[in-house]
Parts: C-alpha cells; structure tokens; sequence
C-alpha cells in the first residue's frame, strides 16, 4: 500500500475521464450537474460568507443578513485584522504573525524536504532483513497522535535549552514531517529503474555524486509534491506552534486564535473573517497556483496510509 | 537522520507510558502507582464523554466523507463540463488550516446573527438550526465543518482511484448490459479497495488527532458536550497539573493508531501470503 | 544569553549596583477585556516610566489557556520574567521546585506583612514566613450586576436575592428581556455556582464543604437547593451563552438587553470603560442583601528566576511597583478590584467599590475562596461537572450532586 500512491493511478487524475459516454442533455445528466452545482454551493457558501462578512461594519452585521453583500462596502476590518487587532497591549495586528510563517515555512519546508530526500534516497538502497519494521515505524511516526509525544518532547528541548526558540519549531516540524516525506522519497527513488543507477556506478560516480547529479534532478516532480504537502502542513499547524514557537516566532494560526478569543464586548466578526481570509490566504494561493500537483500532493500524502 | 527522528518517536512514547503509572503532577516524577491513573481515567465523565464524541465525530465525519466523496468522485467522472472548476471548489476547504475551518463555521452556526438569523429574517420564523448551542446536537455542528474541510480529499483520491480502473471493464459491463450504477457499486468500487483504504486511514489519523477544530468552534462546549482527547492530554499536562492522568490519556489515544496498523500490516501480510501460496 | 549574563555581571562589578541597566520582564496574564486593559496598562506604564526597564507584554485571553502557556514554558526551562495566577494552590509545585524568585527581602524592605490585610489574602503568598508572589488586588467573584432601566421596563424592583431574581424573571422575560446573562465558560459557570453555594449553605457551612469536604452537606438536601436554583436561572438564560466570554456577556447588561449577570467585581471595569455609572445605569447587588458577603479571590504575580542580574533587579522594581500605594489605587479603580492594603487614597473610588470595602470591614463577611483549598486538579473537574449540568438539562439534579460530593471525596 505504501506504494500505491505514487503508482500511475494517482498522477492519473490529470488524465481524461472514463465513465460513461456523453449524451445528449438527458434527465440524467440534468441530474448530474444538479447534484454538483448544489454542492459547490455547499462548498463555496462559508468561503462567500467569510468574504461579504470581512466588507460590513458591524452595525450591519447585526442586521442579521449572513448571506448579502454589504450595502457600505468597507475595508476598515481588513486594515484593523492586519495591523493593528489587539490581543493584550500588543496591537499589531496579524503581521508580525504573517512574518514568522513565512519564516518557519520557509527554513521548516527547506530542511525537512532536503533531509527527506537523502534519507529516502539511501533508504531506497536498503532492501534487507528489518526494511519493513522500519517502514512499520516510519508509517508509525506519521500517525502518532501528537499529544502522545508532546510532553517527553518540551522536557527535551529544555535539556538542550532550545524550548521557545526558532530552531525548535524547525526541528519539531522537520521530525513530524520526516516519516512522511522520507516515504515519499524513497518511493519514488525505488520506482525509478535500477539500470540508471548502475550505469552511474560503472561510470564511476560514488553515491553521492549520483544522488546529486542524476537522482536530484529527476526527482523535480516529487519535490514539488513535497513542498506543497510541507507548505500547507506548516502554515496550518496550530498546535506545535502555541507550544514551541516562544513568544517571538508566534506563527499566524496561533496569532489569529488570540486575536479572536479576545474580545472586548462584542465578537468582532468582521475583522475575525478578515483575519481568517488572511490567514488561509498563503495556503490558498499554493492551492490555486499549484493547480493539478496540489491534487497529486494531497494523492501523495495517501502514502501515509 | 531517520534514525534519529525515530529515536525521538519512540523514546517519547516510551516515556509517556511510563509517565501514565506514575502520580507526576507538573513536573516528571517516577513515583510508580499502577494503573490507578487509568481507573480514575475511565470513571471521568469528561474523558468518557471525549472518547464518545471521538466515536460519534469519527463515524459520521468518516462515514459521509467516504461516502459523498465517492458520490462526488463518480458524478465528476461524467465527463461532465468544467471538471477542473469543481474540483478547485470541492477541494479548496482542506488548504485552509482547521482553525480557519472552525472559525468560519462557528461564526455561520451563531444563533443571534448566523444562518438560523439570516433565514428567520426571510420569513421562515420557524426555522432552527443551531447546533453549537444546544449539548445534544453541538457535536454534529462539529461533524458538519469536519465534512467541509475534508470531503475533497476523499473526492479526490478516489477519482485517482476510479481512473486507476481498466477502461476494459467498462466496455465488458456495457457488453454485459450491466447498467452504470450498478457498475460503480458493484463492480468498480471493490477494485479500488488500495483507493478507499488510502482515503479511510487518511481521515481516520485526522479524527483521533482532532483538536485545532474544536478549540477553534467550541472550545469544548456547551458544558463538556464537544469535549476530545486530544484537548482532555493538553490541559492535563499543562493548567490542571496532573500529568499521570494525561499521560494515561495519551496512552489511550494511541491504541486506536495501534490497532489501525496492526490492521494495515495484517491485511498486507495476508496479500502477501496469498500471492506466495498462488 | 550566558554571553550576556556574564558581562553584565562583570558590568555590575564594574560599575557598582547602582548602575542601571535595561531589563525586559516578559509578563504573562489573561486581562483581555477593555476593562482589564485598562488595569494592566496601568502597571505597564508606570513600570516603563520608572527607567529603562521595558514591561513586555503577553496576554492570553482565557484564564486556563493563559496559565497553560506559563505551565509550558517553566516545562520547557523558558519562564517569562512574571506570571499572573490566581491566589491558592495553583503555583504550589514550582515553589516546591524552586523556580521562584524569593521575594523575602523586598516583602520585609517593605513591610508588606504589615501592609497587606486581611491575612487570607497575604496567605497564598506569604508561605512558612517567606513570600513567593505579589497580591495585587481582592476580588469579590460574586456579585449580581443588574441593569437598572432593565428592570424598569419589566416593572420590577431590583432583585434583593438570587431567589428573588428567580422570582422576577418572568417578568424581565415577558418584557422581552433576557433575564439571566450567563457566560458559556466552564470557570464562569463554576464562579456563578460557587457564589449561589455561600448565599444559599451561609459562609460557615460553605467551608466546611470546600475546605473540610464534608460529605454530610454535599450530599444534605440545603445543598440540593443549590442545583435546584443554578437551573432555574438556566430556563431564564439565552441560547447564546455557550462559550460566550464574560465580558461579552457583561456588554449584555451593559446595554440593558439582560437583566442580571453574576460575576466577579471585576466586570465594574467594562461598565467604567463604557462610561455607566453606578446607581444609575447599573446596579451591583451581593448574592445575598440580607447577608452581604465578599469573597477574597484575586490575581497575584510570581517572578520566575532568571539568570541575569539585570532582569531581576527589574522584576523585584516590578513586584514593587504593583503593590505601591499610588499604583494599587489606579489599577484596581479601572479593575473594578480592592486593594490589598489600607493606605491607599480611594477617594476615586465609586459606589459599587465603596460598598464591598463597606462589606470587608466586618470579618464576618469575609469569604475565603476556594482555590486557597483545592488543587487546579480538583476545581477542574468542579469546572468540568458544573459546565455539564448547566448544559445538559436532563442531567438529574440528584446525579449532580451526587458526583459533585465524590470529587470532593477523592480531592487531594
């Protein structure tokens, strides 16, 4: 199984569909773009609702009319939810929050995929005795609860005094990405033919030099995959982030979390849509950028199973 | 490298457990006292009422992603117009972080300005649905964003699934007069069996982990009806200092994962056994 | 950070002590509210405008998710300079471990056993004859904060009791008013329940309950009495509540759509941010008028040691500042608390503050609360109980208090 998701079938979903001919416009096929148009509504409905939420003031919210589109349009709760919504003294809205993702996603995403990919890279060599205990706890490592390792984890990094720092939160989301991507990696590295690395070999190229020079370039693909899958992953984390990211690395989920529990009379639910929006807007744009490696990387995260 | 991430994993593990037999507070202390942690566990209300919802939030949110997932996956692949507009609409919810997802649906699901507001006001004064206030129904307000967020991932690794499917099948149905849903279920479903198994291990390790929802729509609420596990370990190790109970809780979280391996492992070993004795 | 040490201990050599050097004291609490930020501000500004040392502020909304973060850092060996708590048991464990910075010396310069009364509140802090935190205010958890036009618009006096609100709610409801505005946080309800216990059961009985855990009065029919009446005032209370904050809730009474809220004084900080005056707008009522009660709840702060001379020379000029007289006068006005020491002019002080002073005066009314008693461990699983019965309408009444009795049987 834990091939499967980078056999053919996944990258398939780029290919042409296969049920049944069209037809003419029949009941049935009425029925079709029914039953999906009334879903997408389902789908799109919060996604509306969030952004006509953002453009009110809050008299007009009060009016009680989720779904309509403001008769004052305005843009103050956008300006308030990223520069300067409180949460205590601190009134500097969600940007400092927006900076330190940027920054953890960045270093976090680099390292784990560069440490993924020579760790499935050697691995794809390794096909002995005790290969598969080693997949069981790899696959292990990417469904343990986090909660489970929490505790033993903070009592770690105050050994090494690392607790509330920058490279805590790298080196917390490289290991809980690690098993993951380290699959992926080795998958891929083993579906390629083993006569390119022989030819290597007789040419005589060391291991590393063919890792670098033949493996890397050939598994663009893969990366990306990887990077989308680290990117989204990191900039959603909530948990790990209100526990080791410290006061200063504070990523934007936790930031949008404090903003918003804080209230002062009333929920400000204009400025905490605009805030939302903010927040998903990074992982939404690798969405709609990426396109069709998105579905191929969401595809490529079923490796976990 | 790998190794060393490993390491962390189990020595970590290793450690909780041990921790769950001890009467630690806030800090570690290795003051064995058996499983007395484990019985105070399962005669608190709270973690009972956590581990039900994780039951009633697991089944349902897993139940319908699978199968309006399937629905959606077989509808798109109609050759329908526009497959890849869709797809982008039923998908996009799962790029957003659970908090989002939480904040959203909270903020629809408010009873004095939300969607029951917005319709009584077109005339319907009748009309309820607010879930998040009531303790008997707040958990399905839980499942409803649950299902937002993670539908299209199902749709989607299932279609991967469904055009994994030998195009001669189809063409022997057609010949065989087997009408299309009938394909679709009876034929077609059970040769996806690596693709329904992807999508089902993928929601189930979402569900036991399921704690940024819930801190972001409900905080628990009402009362402990929204309750989880994972926000039962949290508290526990950190404001309630008992970190003996939270670590047996812990511990319990990790069975399920456990089994679901085990199960995994089980299944492929069976495969294999079977492709040696064939 | 060593680095750093270092050189400024070789600095302080250097130069003498009476260098000044620039210090941040990162300080970790919960005030959020607009009343609450008014306090804070108050300690903010006056500690930065005393020299170079900068008050760094992290706020946390949620009490429990406040203390949480604190509990994560002393973990993690990363403890913010300051930490705020509630006065009681819920920082016994680090003094036991020695993560506190001792704040003896200071206490005595000071003379803040003399300063600080009653004795109940400098008790959490003052520990087999050392001091290990800073009380900074008393809080009284339970009041009923009433809206007068509220009450005018439903025809009815202002109620005298929480028995008598039960009694004149139906006539606040039929004016289209939400009589009973109960916030949907486990603490929350907890509070509002603790405050129906001592109204109902008397101060005497109540402490023999929470202090003793008598199982005869948990599980006596008085006690029952309390349920009876916590479920009353849910039928008159609005689908809203769950997770609602306090201070939401308070804007409810503050804007005459409820009629009562029972909450700590601390919610006369949002009315004096909204600029409602006492006795007019609004009306703070004890539980019980016929035998008025404050309880002594409040915040206190505790100074985690760190290595570098510097920050602890501005931590205990912090610990200093907050308990001063000019200080405790501003920041517990705009908190709505009293302060911990009779010397202080609290000629700014309005009618609702003036009566709970009028009401500390006599021993008599003086509530111990129950965090001095029980464990985080065991107010949690109050908490827990609480928030269940308040939401869940079918749970029996006698199932209740029947749990509520174990939890205190079991309390450690």
């Amino acid at each position: 199984m834990t091939t499967e998701a980078l056999s053919p079938s996944a990258s398939r979903v780029v290919e042409g569909p296969r049920g049944a001919k069209p037809k003419r416009l029949t009941i049935s096929r009425i029925g079709v773009y029914a039953f999906l148009v009334l879903a997408a509504l389902f789908f799109l409905m919060p996604l509306w609702v969030m952004v006509v939420t953002s453009l009110k003031g809050m008299p007009e919210i009060q009016m009680r009319n989720l779904f309509a589109w403001p008769s004052e349009l305005t843009f103050e709760p956008w300006i308030k939810a990223w520069d300067t919504a409180c949460t205590g003294r601190d009134c500097n809205g969600l940007k400092p929050g927006f900076w330190n993702s940027i920054k953890i996603t960045a270093v976090g995403t680099f390292f784990s995929i560069v440490i993924a990919a020579m760790n499935g890279y050697a691995l794809s060599f390794w096909r002995y005795k005790g290969a598969n205990i080693l997949f069981g706890l790899l696959l292990f490592g990417a469904f343990v609860p986090y909660q489970v390792v929490i505790y033993p984890l903070i009592l770690g990094f105050r050994q090494v005094g690392l607790f509330g720092t920058f490279p805590a939160i790298i080196i917390v989301h490289v290991i809980f990405g690690m098993p993951i991507l380290t699959l992926l990696f080795r998958n891929f590295f083993v579906s390629l033919p083993p006569e390119l690395f022989k030819a290597a070999r007789v040419d005589g190229a060391g291991f590393w030099q063919i890792f670098f020079q033949i493996m890397l370039p050939m598994s663009v693909p893969i990366t990306i995959v990887a990077v989308i899958l680290q990117v989204t992953g990191i900039w959603n984390d909530f948990l790990f982030g209100t526990v080791f990211a410290g006061r200063e690395n504070m990523p934007m989920t936790v930031q949008l979390n404090n903003i918003v529990q804080t209230t002062t009379g009333v929920r400000e639910y204009n400025v905490h849509m605009a805030a939302t929006i903010l927040t998903a807007a990074v992982p939404l744009a690798v969405y709609f950028i990426s396109g069709k490696w998105f579905v191929r990387g969401i595809a490529a995260g079923a490796v976990k199973g | 490298m790998i190794l060393t991430a490993i390491g962390v994993f189990v020595v970590c593990i290793i450690y909780s457990f041990l921790l769950s037999f001890t009467s630690s507070r806030l800090f570690p202390s290795f003051d064995f006292i058996g499983f007395d942690q484990y019985e105070r566990l399962w005669s608190t209300q709270r973690w009972l009422v956590s581990v039900n919802n994780l039951w009633i939030f697991g089944l349902l949110s897993i139940g319908s992603n699978m199968v309006v997932g399937y629905l959606l996956a077989v509808f798109m692949d109609q050759r329908i117009r526009q497959e890849d507009l869709f797809r982008s609409i039923f998908l996009y919810p799962f790029a957003m972080s659970l908090v989002i997802t939480g904040l959203v649906w909270r903020w629809i699901l408010d009873p004095n300005y939300g969607l029951q507001a917005t319709v009584r006001g077109w005339g319907f004064a009748d009309f309820s649905f607010a879930p998040l206030v009531d303790s008997n129904t707040a958990i399905y307000g839980l499942v409803v964003a649950g299902i937002w967020n993670g539908v299209g991932v199902s749709m989607a690794i299932m279609l991967a699934g469904l055009r994994g499917v030998d195009s001669e099948i189809w063409k022997a149905a057609k010949i065989d007069g087997i009408p299309t849903w009938k394909t679709y279920l009876q034929i077609v479903l059970p040769m996806m069996r690596g693709a329904i198994l992807t999508a089902f291990i993928l929601q189930c390790v979402g569900v036991v982990r399921v704690f940024d929802l819930v801190v972001a729509m409900t905080q628990g609420g009402p009362g402990i009806a929204t309750q989880m596990p994972a926000i039962f370990v949290i508290q526990h190790i950190t404001d309630r200092a008992n970190v003996g109970l939270g670590m047996a809780a812990a511990t319990m979280m990790l069975l399920p994962v456990v089994l679901l391996l085990g199960l995994q492992q089980f299944i492929q070993w069976r495969a294999n056994q079977k492709r040696m004795n064939s | 950070m060593k680095k750093f040490a270092v050189v400024a201990a070789m600095a302080t050599a250097f130069l003498g002590s009476t260098a000044v050097y620039a210090a941040d004291v990162e300080v970790i609490h919960w005030w959020t509210s607009g009343g609450e930020q008014a306090a804070v501000s108050v300690f903010a500004d006056e500690f930065d405008a005393l020299g170079e040392d900068k008050w760094v502020d992290t706020a946390i909304a949620l009490g429990e998710n406040a203390r949480a973060a604190t509990m994560q850092r002393v973990l993690g060996g990363d403890p913010p300079g300051a930490a705020q708590f509630n006065p009681g048991r819920q920082y016994e464990e680090l003094i036991a471990a020695g993560l506190l910075l001792d704040l003896t010396p200071l206490a005595e310069a000071e003379g803040w056993d003399e300063i600080v009364r009653p004795d109940v509140i400098a008790e959490p802090c003052h520990i087999d004859g050392k001091w290990w935190c800073v009380p900074v205010n008393i809080h009284s958890e339970a009041w009923m904060w009433a809206s007068i036009p509220a009450f005018k618009k439903a025809g009815v006096d202002l109620p005298t009791s929480v028995s008598d609100l039960v009694a004149k709610a139906p006539k606040l409801q039929e004016a289209g008013l939400i009589p009973y505005a109960q916030g949907g946080e486990s603490w929350q309800l907890n509070a509002a329940f603790g405050g129906i216990i001592i109204a109902e059961l008397g101060i005497e009985q109540r402490d023999q309950l929470l202090r003793d855990h008598n199982q005869d009065i948990a599980n006596s029919p008085e006690f029952t009495k309390v349920f009876e009446t916590f479920r009353e005032l849910k039928k008159y209370s609005d689908p809203g509540s769950p997770g609602r904050n306090w201070n939401d809730t308070t804007n409810l009474v503050l804007t005459d759509q409820a009629g009562v809220q029972i909450m700590g004084d601390w919610a006369r900080g949002e009315f004096g941010v909204a600029g409602k005056k006492p006795g007019v707008d609004y009306a703070c009522l004890p539980l019980d008028s016929a035998n008025p009660f404050v309880t002594t709840g409040g915040d206190i702060f505790l100074f985690f040691k760190q290595d570098d001379p510097a920050v602890e020379a501005a931590q205990l000029k912090l610990a200093s500042t907050m308990i001063s007289p000019r200080v405790q006068a501003l920041f517990n006005v705009a908190k709505g608390s009293m302060p911990v020491r009779d010397d202080v002019d609290m000629s700014l002080a309005d009618d609702c503050m003036k009566l709970g002073l009028e009401i500390l005066k006599d021993p008599a009314n003086v509530v111990t609360s129950a965090n001095n008693w029980l464990s985080n461990d065991t107010t949690g699983q109050m908490q827990d109980l609480i928030a269940e019965f308040w939401a869940n309408d079918d749970m029996p009444i006698a199932d209740a208090q029947k749990r509520y009795a174990e939890i205190l049987a079991t309390a450690d």
